[in-house]
């Protein structure tokens, strides 16, 4: 990108804080521009993640949502603007973290009333991590068929009507943003339209001037002629007139300073922008139109004969191609009531997570590989999905007396279908069977984490009364070591980190001094070593995700139907009759 | 929301009581009881002068200086409720500082400005108020936004150098966008400050502002610097001339400004009753107190035109904000009608067209002469259109 260009047509945003309508907004303008991505690449709203379902065009997308700006800058490094919709509470701190992300060149804020202070802090911190922001207190801008700052640029029937989807070749500046929208209209009447327009804000100190701006629009080769909007009050105009005297600006602007009625009040009046109130006679209108005038640069005879000074000037040095371009129509919109992300049928060949069937099978990918694809998203590393393979082999069956089993083949024999007999086992998983590995992740994570030492652990599960999930079997003990525990561990040397088996192997240790069967068992081993694997391959905001939900009783649920439903076909097979128990090994109290 | 003025008596107290030092002043009020005044200005001699946010009192003649307090309470007496003109604008005095007389040799002067990359010190030991003659003995300070006072080296004798780095930190923290003290003085080792002007950025410092010298403060405008500090909107409203024929609900803050110009072009600026602005998709019920606040006022004043105008909208809703207009101006009917009042209309943006036939309905229905344009209609079209109504 020219540093005379802050958006293109690939540029992508960040949006702070979730608007639905300014991202319509957005992605709407980007469709009638033809983008070929949407310009939002992900939207960020702290305590929020998941997606963000919108229409690019006709059909949905869904954009990303990240908690903080920190995630969403490693999830997308070639993003580069940061759009900040959040409020003047929380639009400096914000703000802030965007200037100090490496990725983010270009912050928009939108908040109004912004304390002072706070804007030149941010402005500050811009300037020595040479990064640009527009605003605050501002709409944002447009760069004709390339990108759409939040709402500038108002309703769809408007980016049409004032053409803003193909560009021009007039670069507008303005402070106010309802004048920036009015210009586009102007401009694509007396001229070929906008190639870009930027709204600096009307606060007293906006992060970029309309000088800066200006300055760009000299160096872009699109731009013909400048059209600019300034104001009473402060002295941006100045600077511009001595860009224009030492011969920084060559091109022709047309600009007119408003606030020509102020000299007639009784009193300084404010106006409805921050910085709109003439504190000296060198910041009135009338002054800086003057000065404005003799230096060179075309000021209209007053506001209302500015659209004919544009016509006028435009046809003396741009020549006016009529771009028949239209725009693309965006035809009817259907709202959908679900949204899935892992697997589409729709297409001539199904495919798992974008990846189509025929390749799957090809290359001979294993369950492990495909829960990869449907569970996690990803293609997983290769000991990632050997340990899944091996956790399915391992915990498919443990014999008939354990509860699920034992459920499974009573519902059988009353006669069920194998379906129904399956779920009656698979009901049975929780908290005392086969459902220890949730929470033993949670558990040795929270403690591993927190820097807890395997005894301070053990103390403090102790005081809360919980038996730590994972540890402790019924029938093996230290001398009777679980074959299934060893055979994990063994090939834990596969991983590329073990920190949290580690941890629980040293929770073991404590725990073996008090009882002999207080051993480290397969739900928890499993448990320690799937955090280990999760840890590696995503971020701690995924981790957090996969632990919540609860992937590991997934694992175990998936693995143990292989084994229920071979006890229902096993018992099918067998012709065994209903099952009563025996009212002797009741006791009626 | 912008930088406003405070009051001397405020702007000392708040420098005091950060310096951690004794303030000894009073603020009079119309309602304050000048016999009831505190012990130690019964002792000593006094200065009084107005406290009303405009500047140059000795120059007018405002400043009593050396008094006893029965000579101050005289002074007080006679001026309060006096009318001054100073420059264009007329008001009545009302607030005194009374401070303890100081007799003092040398004048100093401190100011402080909000730049845009730097707070700008500038300082002079020849201050007073012949300080504009001596501004070529100014010496200037430029500080960095990000740069602590406390690293500089000011070049100045110690005790000033402390003084002054105290100020600047106070002008930091609380706030102040302009801060001058002139002139200051050192009286047996002690700073004291004589006389301060002093500006705040009203987006952070949350208190009731006293008004500029010459304006008078309407209860609708209050009313609606209550709704707008309430509101994710922006709502203003200004009476500038309340015999005006031409009353104004503008919106954006850009547009406002450029239909006024337009309207002073034609020679009727001082037709104009009131300046305001409404943008930032304001809800149906602030538009409807916002446009009844300006309907009452206009009633009441028996204004003729009305312009509802404004740029083409970016975000705000044209129909939303046309529903809150439309149902003031029905509560109005009567009044509007007899007064003859002739309404013109230009607005775009998100639904302007259900907008614009919102209020043109209304608007037939209550009989009432009306002229409404969409955005094609440029802004100085729709001047133009009135233009024979003007004048």
């Amino acid at each position: 990108m020219n540093s005379c260009e802050l958006f293109n047509k690939s540029t992508t945003t960040f949006f702070y804080n979730l608007k639905a309508k300014p991202i319509q907004a957005m992605l709407d303008f980007d469709f009638l521009s033809k983008r070929e991505i949407p310009s939002v690449a992900a939207i960020i709203h702290p305590g929020k993640k998941g997606y963000h379902k919108t229409f690019f065009g006709n059909s949905e997308i869904l954009i990303p949502i990240y908690g903080d700006i920190k995630e969403a800058a490693n999830k997308h490094p070639q993003t580069s603007s940061l759009i900040n919709f959040a409020s003047f509470r929380s639009a400096y701190r914000s703000s802030k973290e965007a200037l100090l992300t490496d990725s983010i060149k270009i912050i928009t804020i939108a908040a109004e009333g912004m304390a002072e202070r706070q804007s030149k802090e941010l402005l500050a911190l811009a300037k020595q991590n040479n990064k640009i922001i527009i605003g605050p207190s501002t709409v944002g801008g447009i760069v004709a068929g390339q990108f759409r700052v939040g709402n500038a640029g108002g309703e769809n029937e408007n980016i049409l009507k004032a053409k803003l989807y193909r560009p021009g070749s007039v670069g507008l500046v303005s402070r106010s943003g309802g004048m920036m929208n009015e210009f586009f209209h102007i401009i694509s009447r007396a001229a070929d339209g906008i190639y870009e327009g930027i709204a600096v804000g009307g606060d007293q100190f906006p992060g970029s001037t309309l000088l800066e701006h200006m300055l760009r629009y000299e160096a872009n080769p699109h731009i013909k002629i400048i059209v600019a909007l300034g104001e009473l009050g402060g002295d941006a105009e100045y600077e511009i007139i001595e860009a224009k005297r030492s011969g920084k600006l060559t091109k022709p602007i047309i600009m007119w300073v408003s606030g020509t009625c102020a000299s007639i009040f009784p009193w300084e009046v404010q106006f409805g922008h921050a910085g709109a109130k003439a504190g000296s006679e060198k910041e009135s209108a009338q002054a800086k139109n003057r000065a404005l005038s003799e230096a060179g640069i075309i000021v209209p005879e007053s506001f209302e004969k500015f659209e004919e000074t544009i016509k006028e000037e435009f046809k003396k040095y741009a020549q006016y191609e009529d771009i028949m371009e239209e725009a693309p129509n965006i035809g009817e919109r259907r709202k959908t009531n679900f949204t899935s992300t892992i697997s589409d049928d729709r297409g001539e060949e199904l495919t798992y997570n974008k990846v189509p069937i025929s390749k799957i099978i090809s290359e001979g990918q294993s369950l492990g590989e495909v829960i990869g694809l449907l569970w996690f998203k990803k293609k997983l590393p290769d000991y990632f999905t050997k340990f899944i393979d091996m956790c399915l082999v391992i915990c498919a069956d443990h014999g008939p007396a354990v509860s699920g089993a034992h459920n499974s083949i009573v519902a059988a024999r009353a006669g069920k279908d194998v379906v129904s007999s399956l779920a009656s086992g698979l009901l049975t998983i929780g908290p005392r069977f086969g459902g220890a590995i949730d929470e033993a992740m949670k558990h040795f994570r929270e403690a591993c984490d927190n820097g807890l030492s395997a005894s301070g652990f053990i103390e403090e599960m102790k005081k809360k009364g919980i038996l730590i999930p994972g540890i402790g079997h019924r029938v093996k003990s230290k001398k009777n070591p679980d074959k299934r525990v060893e055979l994990l561990k063994d090939f834990s040397k596969n991983f590329t980190s073990t920190k949290y088996l580690d941890y629980a192997l040293a929770v073991e240790e404590v725990t073996l001094q008090k009882a002999e069967n207080l051993i480290l068992n397969v739900d928890g081993c499993i448990g320690v070593m799937l955090l280990d694997a999760i840890s590696s391959e995503f971020s701690k905001e995924e981790v957090d995700e996969i632990v919540e939900i609860g992937y590991g009783n997934a694992l175990f649920a998936l693995s143990r139907s292989v084994g229920l439903i071979g006890h229902i076909l096993d018992q099918k097979r067998l012709k065994e009759g209903l099952y009563r128990h025996d009212v002797g090994d009741v006791m009626y109290g | 929301m912008a930088r406003k003025k405070i009051r001397e008596y405020d702007a000392k107290r708040l420098i005091a009581e950060k310096l951690g030092l004794d303030y000894n002043a009073v603020l009079v009020t119309p309602e304050a009881d000048l016999e009831n005044l505190p012990l130690w200005t019964h002792t000593i001699k006094l200065t009084v002068k107005p406290d009303q946010l405009f500047g140059k009192r000795k120059k007018h003649g405002l400043v009593l200086l050396n008094a006893d307090l029965e000579q101050a309470k005289r002074f007080i007496k006679e001026n309060t409720n006096k009318e001054v003109t100073l420059g264009k604008a007329t008001d009545k005095l009302t607030h005194f500082l009374i401070e303890p007389y100081l007799e003092h040799e040398e004048e100093y002067y401190l100011s402080i400005v909000s730049g845009r990359d730097h707070d700008i010190i500038n300082f002079s030991e020849e201050g007073g108020i012949e300080i504009e003659e001596n501004w070529h003995k100014i010496k200037r300070i430029e500080v960095p936004t990000l740069k602590d006072i406390k690293d500089l080296d000011l070049n100045v004798s110690e005790n000033i150098e402390q003084f002054i780095k105290s100020i600047f930190e106070i002008f930091r923290e609380e706030n102040f966008c302009y801060l001058e003290l002139n002139p200051f003085t050192i009286k047996d080792g002690k700073v004291v400050i004589l006389d301060t002007v002093a500006q705040v950025d009203s987006c952070s410092v949350k208190t009731e502002f006293p008004k500029p010298f010459g304006r008078k403060i309407y209860p609708e405008e209050k009313l609606i610097e209550n709704i707008d500090s309430n509101s994710g909107a922006s709502l203003k409203l200004t009476v500038l001339n309340p015999n005006g024929k031409i009353w104004n609900i503008l919106g954006g803050g850009g547009a406002s400004i450029i239909y006024l110009d337009m309207i002073t072009n034609l020679g009727k600026g001082n037709e104009i009753a009131n300046y305001g602005e409404s943008s930032g998709n304001p809800s149906t019920e602030e538009c409807y107190q916002y446009a009844k606040a300006i309907l009452e006022l206009m009633c009441k004043n028996n204004g003729k035109i009305l312009f509802i105008v404004g740029g083409i909208a970016n975000f705000t809703d044209v129909r939303d904000t046309f529903k809150g207009f439309s149902r003031a101006l029905e509560e109005f009917t009567g009044q509007l009608k007899q007064n003859n009042v002739t309404i013109f209309i230009r607005r775009g943006g998100p639904h302007y067209l259900e907008g614009l036939e919102l209020i043109r309905k209304t608007c037939a229905n209550l009989g009432l002469k009306h002229y409404v344009h969409g955005p094609e209609t440029s802004m100085p079209e729709i001047i133009k259109i009135a233009e024979e109504s003007l004048s």
